[in-house]
């Protein structure tokens, strides 16, 4: 056994720790990878792209992008933004947690750009979840102010990631129906999609259970101290 | 029928456009990167055939052009354009006047991919079909985004080259980071073929007792989280530890269901992404969006969520994958 191609994963964590930039530190492991196999230049650079080109589905992406840019163009997220601020009778917790319901159904119906930190966290759901913390804990601290927008920022990762998957057409979900047709198994993307379901809601629970308990922390540190 | 090369080449059409845009505003660097990627797809599937047929000079050349795109990004040559397009009024008042319209051809992309795809069987006259058998969730998603952007161009009276306008307005703001996890992809495949899966899966061999399907379900899941975390994605650690554990030992030698246990490792995988500093885009460019003092704070925030879900993925991975 050459344990040396280990050489790439080492090669990974050091480019990123240097904070090069991903793609190159990519590529670059994968030279690394590649000498370290023994493997002449011509083999690797055949190698690197038939890799490439057999892996084109994560960006079908573009697709979606003319229809995404046109609404973009037109007020999508201006008019998004007004409809959930209209809903100002929310707390912190049904707020967020809401978020994340929307994020995961709207992921699962492989409209994962709708929401982002750039897109809709910062402008929208970090402000107006201060404005609902203040609900609860109206003398809210620096610190606290922090732990609340961090917490959005969380929730928006957690929503975005236990509901993509159970869209057909996902990048991760083609991207596994690849592997197994490469090594011989032939499976519907649909038939994978449908085991990420268990997964998405344990995540809203637990992840909803988290915000809870968040919000029942800012209650206590607000009551008079006895 | 819609086949699967079509697909490409309206993918590379959208990628095309995109570079034309960029040279005509002298964007030369992104030109080229967005050119580059819209030859790879056009010409993958002859660049797959003429490597099978024994002639490697097309991949050696679609490999030259990979290394080129990771130096232009490298170089930050690549110039991003800046969020939003400007115009807050015209769009506000757009929003006004289109209302709840505007949400109808963003809903119909996955609406219209989904009916699609479950009425493919039924789509057939004779011989003819409209999707390829047995493959037809591209083309039914490639449709479905053609019906929506012709809807979305009649709500809101643009023309066609509008869409592709805004769509190379999108991709000089997403960069390169919208090519990585195709490259993250590719990098597993050269892994894999470098042996490196293999190297994992001796290690592991050595530690853990094959012959049992609780230690080899875990060691599975903790190797897709450590990977993960390692490379900043699951979608490189997907194919490495699922050649290296996931097929040899759990698929082949216990009999696991494929499916179960190829979606709930990469599930578990994303629990590693919610952890580590490497996933940049998700972990640290929020924190800096969102003016916080601590650069791991939305780590922090996150991490009891991902371990006690990996935690309950492990435990679904052995109940389901053994039924």
């Amino acid at each position: 056994m050459n344990y040396w191609p280990l050489l790439g994963v080492a090669a990974v964590v050091a480019g990123f720790a240097a904070r090069l930039n991903p793609m190159l530190v990519v590529v670059a492991a994968g030279f690394v990878s590649g000498f370290a196999a023994g493997l002449p230049l011509a083999d690797q650079l055949a190698l690197l792209g038939k890799s490439f080109v057999a892996t084109r589905a994560p960006l079908l992406i573009v697709l979606t992008l003319p229809v995404v840019g046109l609404l973009e163009h037109a007020g999508l997220r201006e008019h998004a933004q007004r409809w959930i601020a209209g809903l100002y009778y929310m707390s912190l917790s049904l707020l967020l947690i809401c978020y994340m319901a929307l994020r995961q159904i709207l992921g699962a119906l492989g409209l994962t750009s709708i929401g982002g930190h750039a897109q809709t966290v910062r402008p929208l759901i970090a402000p107006m979840a201060e404005a609902a913390a203040r609900k609860t804990a109206p003398g809210l601290d620096e610190l606290q102010r922090e732990r609340v927008r961090a917490l959005a920022a969380a929730t928006d990762n957690v929503g975005l990631f236990f509901g993509e998957d159970i869209f057909i057409a996902f990048g991760a979900v083609l991207l596994i129906q690849t592997f197994y047709t490469a090594n011989g198994i032939h499976l519907e993307p649909l038939s994978i999609a449908l085991w990420a379901i268990p997964t998405a809601i344990a995540a809203f629970l637990i992840h909803a259970l988290r915000i809870v308990v968040f919000q029942y922390g800012l209650k206590r540190s607000a009551e008079p101290r006895a | 029928m819609i086949a699967l090369s079509y697909v490409w080449w309206l993918a590379a059409l959208v990628l095309g456009a995109a570079a034309v845009i960029d040279l005509r505003a002298r964007r030369w660097a992104n030109a080229l990167f967005w050119a580059l990627i819209a030859i790879v797809f056009a010409a993958g599937d002859a660049i797959l055939a003429a490597d099978k047929a024994g002639n490697r000079l097309p991949t050696q050349l679609a490999g030259a052009a990979v290394v080129l795109m990771a130096l232009l990004a490298g170089s930050g040559l690549l110039k991003r354009a800046p969020a939003g397009d400007g115009d807050v009024a015209a769009r506000t008042a757009s929003a006004q006047r289109l209302g709840h319209q505007l949400f109808v051809p963003a809903l119909m992309i996955p609406l219209v991919t989904t009916v699609l795809f479950l009425a493919a069987p039924y789509l057939v006259a004779g011989d003819w079909r409209l999707f390829p058998a047995g493959n037809a969730t591209v083309p039914a998603l490639a449709l479905g985004c053609c019906i929506a952007v012709a809807f979305a161009l009649s709500i809101t009276r643009s023309r066609p080259a509008q869409a592709l306008r805004e769509s190379s307005r999108l991709l000089d703001q997403l960069g390169w980071a919208v090519v990585l996890p195709m490259l993250l992809a590719a990098l597993g495949g050269v892994f894999e073929a470098t042996g490196v899966g293999n190297a994992v899966a001796a290690l592991i061999g050595q530690l853990i007792a094959t012959d049992s399907r609780l230690a080899c379900t875990i060691a599975y899941g903790v190797g897709m989280i450590v990977f993960t975390v390692i490379m900043g994605n699951g979608f490189a650690a997907f194919p490495v530890m699922t050649g290296g554990i996931g097929l040899p030992l759990l698929i082949r030698q216990h009999g696991a269901d494929p499916a179960v246990v190829g979606a709930l490792g990469m599930l578990t995988g994303y629990c590693g992404t919610l952890l580590t500093p490497m996933a940049a885009n998700f972990n640290i460019v929020p924190a800096v969006l969102l003016e916080l003092r601590d650069p791991y704070g939305v780590i922090r925030s996150q991490a009891l969520t991902a371990l006690l879900l990996a935690a309950t993925n492990i435990t679904l991975m052995y109940f389901l994958a053994f039924r």
